[in-house]
């Protein structure tokens, strides 16, 4: 025979152990995040004694449809996959910066970048340049408001940013998570291969620094 | 894009509109393939101005959710048949890629297009983001050797790669772009114009435009208006409609 007292007992224990099992995980998660957002803040080992350069980042305007080039100088890594990689970071930064003209609420927004040759067309005798396989994450595409303009604009800033600093970069294509993706949010395609030169923005003496 | 990045699969400019042709009794030329494909690529005579409205998104697929519980799927629609009602009014036959809150592939929409021999295709899309109506035009390079991106010439080739379809449109495109710019701007509804891909706009063989529908941002001039607002609706839909049955005329003159 059990006694009142210890049923008690046995389930003040119990759930306490259901609270703290609840305290442990969000804690848990808090800590992922903390070390998630260090990891994306923190400059990479690869920067480490490298002087700062001046980079242009193309951010987007939803509101009229423009990518502004915003100047900024970074530590960018010798090894240009790495290179390409810090360029984006920094420019998903920007739209998740306070009053972003473009905001998506992503800390990793892309995973990896790879950089590989462009084949030579029959015939063809200057350099075609390299393609960027731009692996997004699969948190940036759920944070993509989606929409064409949206989508489009996501897409153009960063083919506009690597072709501004990676001149070498002439084509672009999207992965998510590693795999095809059919489009970012339903709407801009990702199963085709860019050309970098389709976001170059024209110079615009009227806006800051250039628009589509 | 480059050609060989089309694939292998090739579809015939407005393939339905060919055997569109074969089915008219009075249409001599249908027996002769070359000419009913020629009729395919240049459809915008006086006796035939269709118009296509594809409504994006629809079952399963719900487009963006654009607040206050709207989808992009169901306002895509209602605009689709407010807007086919104005154009019936104008005497123009508007035909629309789904009727209903139903899943359609877009190659079912690009088929349904391209069999109607459309003079306009408009693809009707929502986003609670930016403001005004996002025009957007094809990212493709026009086709064809003088860069018009014409459907080339009579004696050209009738032949377009299916994934690249749009590239022989793009100058028309571009023209029916700036017609539905000076009819929203005339009514006072911010534009915005751009270039981008999107199905099934790469595989429609008619001049196509995106059009996509945002809430109207408060600026010096306009006043702030939810997307759902039917009169900012209504506004933009009168124009579309007075855009369109200005490029008919524009077509019959020229």
């Amino acid at each position: 025979m059990i006694s009142r007292a210890h049923k008690l007992l046995f389930g003040l224990l119990l759930l306490a152990c259901v609270a703290m099992a609840a305290v442990l995980i969000r804690l848990r998660n808090r800590a992922q995040d903390r070390l998630q957002e260090q990891a994306a803040a923190a400059p990479s080992m690869q920067t480490a004694g490298v002087p700062p350069t001046e980079v242009t980042l193309y951010v987007p305007n939803d509101l009229d449809d423009s990518l502004t080039g915003v100047h900024e100088d970074l530590a960018l890594p010798q090894d240009a996959s790495a290179e390409a990689q810090e360029l984006l970071a920094n420019l998903v930064a920007a739209f998740r910066a306070p009053g972003s003209s473009h905001p998506l609420d992503v800390a990793n927004g892309v995973n990896e970048v790879y950089l590989m040759p462009v084949p030579k067309a029959a015939g063809e005798t200057s350099d075609p340049g390299q393609m960027a396989v731009v692996d997004l994450s699969g948190a940036l595409v759920s944070a993509q408001p989606s929409g064409i303009e949206p989508e489009t604009l996501t897409l153009l800033s960063m083919m506009a940013t690597l072709h501004a600093n990676m001149p070498a970069i002439t084509e672009v294509h999207f992965l998510v998570d590693g795999q095809p993706h059919a489009t970012l949010a339903g709407h801009a395609d990702l199963t085709r291969t860019y050309l970098a030169s389709e976001a170059n923005p024209t110079p615009n003496p009227e806006a800051a620094e250039g628009t589509r | 894009m480059r050609w060989t990045e089309a694939g292998l699969a090739m579809a015939l400019a407005g393939f339905g509109g060919a055997f569109g042709q074969a089915a008219r009794p009075a249409a001599p030329q249908a027996a002769q393939p070359s000419e009913s494909m020629a009729t395919a690529t240049q459809p915008q005579t006086e006796t035939h101005f269709a118009v296509v409205l594809d409504a994006a998104h629809g079952g399963s697929d719900t487009g963006a959710r654009l607040g206050n519980g709207a989808l992009e799927k169901n306002l895509t629609l209602t605009m689709a048949e407010r807007l086919q009602e104005l154009l019936r009014q104008q005497g123009i036959v508007a035909t629309m890629t789904r009727r209903a809150d139903v899943d359609v592939s877009a190659l079912t929409r690009a088929e349904v297009a391209n069999h109607a021999q459309a003079a306009v295709c408009l693809v009707i899309h929502a986003t609670a983001t930016g403001s005004g109506v996002h025009l957007f035009t094809t990212s493709l390079a026009p086709a064809g050797g003088s860069g018009t991106g014409q459907p080339v010439t009579a004696a050209g080739p009738r032949i377009l790669p299916w994934a690249t379809a749009q590239a022989a449109y793009v100058t028309d495109s571009l023209k029916l772009e700036s017609e539905l710019d000076a009819a929203l701007v005339h009514a006072e509804i911010p534009v915005t114009m751009g270039r981008a891909s999107v199905a099934p706009m790469e595989n429609l063989a008619c001049p196509t435009v995106a059009v996509e529908l945002a809430p109207l941002a408060p600026g010096n001039t306009t006043r702030g208006r939810a997307i759902t607002d039917g009169r900012y609706e209504k506004a933009v839909e009168g124009a579309l409609a007075a855009a369109i049955g200005s490029w008919r005329t524009d077509r019959k003159e020229q």
